[in-house]
């Protein structure tokens, strides 16, 4: 057995390799929360229109994304686009995309329950002063519904960001990419993947941590 | 343009160890199935075990040492952690180094879904009225007896709709074993699109046998759930669901 030697590391070695991985990391992952919530959200509206021609789609959508692996969705997206639009297309751009539509399914799940947590009268409410669908939406339900659900968003956020390490399937530069390169480079693949769990444990540990005080704070006392 | 469907590619011949890419992808589903189910044994008895101790009575070290493995393997990627099976212990721990990498992903899948089992045992004992451990302590129960015959029997039963959706997570995160080359669905949709040029049928074909499976465990844990069902004992394990 080798001794463990994590002195390669170095700064540059960091800056080199590990921080632009990082960065596409927290840039799929910030971009696939915004895009997966607003996306998300329209196909819970879509789900609780109770118009048949809306909500049949979406759910097949939804239960359709949420029945296979992401990994196959990555894979997927990444091989067969180009067999339809004639070029290849990019890791990166294949992995933003992948990811909005796949973590879509799974925001919109947590919409629908935050928007039906709104109790019915509320929207009544609206109605009875004359606010339209979209006024009541806008200015009622989903302001309290976001508020609801923000504890669980950013749970989904976490796993969303752990999740990202499956772009390794499409060869994008990930934050664990970057550290199993240098890792690769110096000869020191071993201390490379104890460094990827540690950095991911850290990351995610914190962020949970933060979420749990979070939620603690802004729980509406009922 | 690969438009025009051919799904003759699945009678074609890979030139290997299988006569057809149908049989081919067949074999991959098992390997699948094989990887899932055995995941699952290894998660449900670790998720259990640690599930409980993190309920005991009276061992305040017992409930941290669950804690700290719940967010120990909670808090890793998956394929970080397949990758430290594969790659990390192996090195570490020289007895590990002839293990075939089907057995490291097995263990790997089964530890990271035990954190998650874990917590699910955790809530369901918790759910429970404090006065099924009180009455299993009046009538003179030890722990052992009243977690055996009173407190686990009613948990497991209240946790049979998340543990399913688990299963099927089992499944689903099983096709991430491609990555230390397992032979499951994925690795043949790898290999197999780029073999014959052919993704779209291969995805779907694969694709449909990720939903086959994911929809034969849902009848599977629905009909345990039936048969299971203790009647007028109604307890939900999410606290009721809000308002």
């Amino acid at each position: 057995m080798s001794n463990l030697d994590f002195s390669f590391y170095s700064w540059d070695v960091v800056s080199k390799f590990v921080l632009n991985g990082l960065y596409f990391s927290v840039i799929l992952t910030v971009v696939a929360t915004i895009g997966g919530v607003i996306f998300g959200t329209l196909l819970a509206l879509m789900r609780l229109s109770g118009k048949k021609w809306l909500d049949v789609p979406a759910a097949i959508y939804v239960n359709g994304m949420r029945s296979i692996p992401l990994v196959m969705v990555i894979l997927g997206f990444f091989l067969l686009v180009p067999f339809f639009i004639g070029r290849p297309i990019g890791a990166e751009w294949s992995a933003v995309i992948t990811f909005i539509a796949f973590e879509a399914a799974y925001f919109s799940e947590i919409m629908r329950a935050g928007i039906q947590s709104i109790p019915r009268g509320q929207v009544n409410a609206g109605m009875a002063v004359g606010m339209t669908y979209g006024q009541n939406m806008k200015l009622i339900v989903l302001p309290q519904a976001f508020r609801n659900m923000l504890p669980v968003l950013l749970t989904q956020t976490i796993i969303l960001f752990q999740d990202t390490s499956l772009v390794y399937a499409i060869g994008a530069y990930d934050l664990l990419k970057g550290i199993e390169t240098a890792g690769k480079n110096y000869g020191r693949p071993i201390e490379a993947y104890l460094l990827a769990a540690v950095v991911y444990f850290v990351m995610c540990y914190a962020l949970s941590y933060l979420v749990k005080r979070l939620h603690k704070k802004i729980a509406i006392i009922r | 343009m690969g438009s025009n469907w051919d799904w003759q590619v699945f009678m074609q011949d890979p030139g290997g160890k299988y006569p057809t890419y149908w049989e081919w992808m067949l074999s991959a589903w098992g390997w699948t199935v094989s990887v899932s189910l055995l995941a699952l044994i290894v998660a449900l008895v670790l998720g259990s075990l640690v599930g409980i101790i993190r309920t005991l009575p009276d061992s305040p070290w017992l409930t941290r040492l669950g804690n700290a493995w719940v967010e120990l393997f909670r808090n890793i990627p998956l394929l970080v952690q397949i990758f430290l099976w594969y790659h990390v212990i192996p090195a570490l721990i020289p007895v590990m180094k002839d293990v075939p990498s089907f057995v490291l992903v097995v263990l790997a899948l089964g530890f990271f879904t035990s954190a998650r089992i874990a917590e699910q045992v955790r809530s369901g004992i918790q759910a429970l009225p404090k006065g099924q451990r009180y009455a299993g302590m009046a009538v003179g129960f030890t722990t052992f007896q009243y977690y055996r015959y009173v407190i686990l029997p009613m948990a497991y039963r209240i946790i049979i709709p998340p543990l399913t959706s688990e299963t099927m997570n089992i499944f689903k995160n099983s096709s991430v074993a491609f990555a230390v080359s397992v032979s499951e669905l994925t690795m043949f949709f790898i290999q197999s699109s780029e073999e014959t040029s052919r993704p779209i049928e291969m995805f779907l074909g694969v694709t449909a046998l990720y939903v086959v499976s994911a929809f034969t465990i849902n009848r599977i844990m629905a009909f345990i759930e039936k048969r299971t069902r203790v009647p007028g004992f109604i307890v939900s394990a999410s606290g009721g669901g809000g308002h």
